[in-house]
């Protein structure tokens, strides 16, 4: 595994020869990762390459698949899915507190995510990037020691997205959870993680170290050569025009 | 790619709002008239108050024209006006009034449990496997049995007395509620489920905090046909040896030809069926004001 400068603290999440198959379809083949606490982690991978399916085995939700290895995780993970999954008949701050109380902490984690105010709202009264940012809200006021995410920015638009990498950023920054977020998109990766990891044949292909700066821009040239790493290891050959 | 696709959606998007918001403007009355700036709406419109009563007032108006115009035989459908008479007598005879209370006694009665059965085996159905397999064929086999089949089987249970109506219109209310809340039990979005493992939802919570209220909308439609089903089936039940109630005072009118008494009878089970419906109706729209559809 990279190396990397939390090493001395136990790592966040553990995983040896984890396997994982669909019928005799094998997704997951043997794969052993470390992720130190507070690491940023990015996971890439082509559309059936067994991203959600490795997500899913890490947050315990993979109840009926075949599979073998070894996990350790975190008493305390939250899950942000694509779709919010707010419940339509809870309001806002109710969706926030489901499996917790709190008032105050729920409140407070609105706030963090700029939704002062719509604490009374309804699911349905929110647009896409505010019920993502509720969900946002709902995964961290249980203060998780680890943070799955799969693309939750998904079926945001462009601008959209661009405002919730930095919130994202900024809540990681003060909340020090491990994060682990799926994504397609190589710059949202680039952007964000520290470590961005490549799934391929279900094995981790590409594990690269991000040693830049943050807040980091889509136009920093030194992470164009990052960028063509991971196009190159995802087989996406640019245009030479 | 992806993109590039989803900021044309983006730009779409705002151009649309744009529109909208210029038409709305009071005074720009050009952007008004041009013909894109609105699309046409699928949904029927706002709500417009007490319309559910304009029907039944045509209909009436419409009867009175007939009567007073001598078109209808009184023999046969008597005037408005003379059913009113006719139930202000029965009213002040006594008569009325206590038909009127046994048969609503009888509704209630029969409502309740089957009310609380219906729930009750739909959550035992609807939340374990082995409910589900000792409870949903067998309602599904006595939903395919007519239940006013039954009843010459529940005389020679139990009795000819208020039991046997009682049970009867218990049968007819639970199956339409057990269907549908099993129904929306079974429907719960399989997403929601994987939230609340992943919330460290308890059992009790889950059932609590999502099924319940996400069944609650079939839950509803259950409890609307069983409105009307419990005065459906009191209808047919009080024509049968009953001493009284409404269906007796209407089969007792009969013998004697007297149809404005079978008239008053029939308005009094529409008003109930009616303000029960919009009672129900009321709640819903209470309980489910989350809810944004076609009808809200
Ligand atoms: N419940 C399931 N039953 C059968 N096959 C499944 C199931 N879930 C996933 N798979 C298969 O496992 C493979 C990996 O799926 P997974 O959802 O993990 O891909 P992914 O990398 O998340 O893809 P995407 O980027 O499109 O979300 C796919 O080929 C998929 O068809
Ligand atoms: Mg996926």
């Amino acid at each position: 595994m990279a190396p990397h400068t939390e090493q001395l603290t136990r790592p966040a999440v553990q995983l040896r020869s984890l396997t994982r198959s669909f019928e005799d379809r094998t997704v997951l083949d043997g794969i052993d990762l470390d992720i130190p606490a507070g690491q940023f982690v990015a996971l890439l991978g082509h559309s059936g390459s067994g991203k959600s399916t490795l997500l899913r085995a890490i947050a315990g939700l993979d109840h009926n698949v075949a599979g073998s290895g070894h996990l350790t995780a975190p008493e305390r993970v939250s899950v942000v899915f694509q779709d919010s999954r707010l419940l339509p008949w809870r309001r806002v701050l109710d969706n926030v507190l489901l499996g917790t109380d709190g008032q105050d902490k729920g409140r407070a984690a609105l706030a963090e995510v700029g939704l002062k105010g719509r604490e009374r709202a309804w699911p349905s009264e929110l647009s896409g990037g505010e019920a993502q940012r509720a969900a946002l809200a709902r995964s961290l006021v249980r203060e998780p020691e680890l943070l799955l995410a799969d693309e939750p920015f998904g079926a945001l638009d462009a601008l959209t997205r661009i405002r919730m990498h930095g919130l994202l950023r900024q809540l990681w920054q003060r909340h020090q959870p491990s994060v682990l977020l799926v994504t397609h998109d190589v710059d949202e990766a680039i952007v964000l993680a520290d470590r961005v990891l490549v799934l391929d044949s279900g094995r981790i292909g590409v594990d690269l170290t991000i040693d830049r700066p943050h807040p980091r821009s889509y136009r920093d040239p030194l992470l164009g050569e990052y960028r063509e790493q991971l196009l190159a290891a995802l087989g996406v050959v640019e245009d030479p025009a | 790619m992806s993109t590039s696709a989803s900021t044309s959606t983006s730009t779409t998007t705002s151009t649309t709002t744009t529109a909208t918001t210029t038409a709305t403007a009071p005074l720009d009355t050009e952007a008004r008239d041009t013909p894109r700036s609105r699309r046409r709406g699928l949904s029927p419109g706002r709500r417009l108050p007490a319309t559910r009563l304009i029907g039944p007032a045509l209909l009436l108006a419409l009867w009175a024209a007939a009567s007073a115009a001598g078109q209808l035989d009184p023999g046969a459908i008597p005037a408005p006006w003379t059913v009113v008479r006719t139930a202000g007598h029965l009213w002040s005879a006594g008569t009325l009034p206590t038909d009127i209370l046994t048969s609503l006694e009888r509704a209630a009665y029969g409502f309740a449990i089957g009310l609380t059965a219906g729930v009750v085996l739909a959550l035992a159905s609807g939340l374990s496997r082995v409910g589900e397999a000792l409870i949903d064929g067998t309602v599904n086999l006595n939903r395919a049995i007519p239940t006013l089949g039954l009843i010459p089987l529940f005389i020679l249970w139990l009795g000819i007395g208020e039991a046997f109506k009682i049970a009867i219109i218990a049968i007819v209310v639970y199956i339409p509620i057990y269907l549908n809340t099993h129904a929306a039990l079974s429907g719960i979005d399989s997403r929601f489920v994987e939230l609340a493992e992943v919330q460290g939802l308890s059992r009790l919570q889950f059932v609590r905090k999502i099924v319940v209220p996400g069944a609650l909308p079939g839950f509803f439609v259950g409890l609307r046909l069983g409105v009307t089903g419990s005065w459906l089936g009191l209808v047919v039940l009080e024509q049968i040896n009953a001493t009284s109630g409404l269906g007796y005072m209407m089969f007792q009118a009969q013998n004697y030809g007297q149809s404005d008494v079978i008239l008053v009878g029939l308005l009094v089970y529409g008003v109930f069926g009616l303000i029960s419906d919009s009672v129900v109706r009321l709640i819903e729209r209470r309980v489910l004001s989350w809810r944004r559809t076609l009808s809200s």
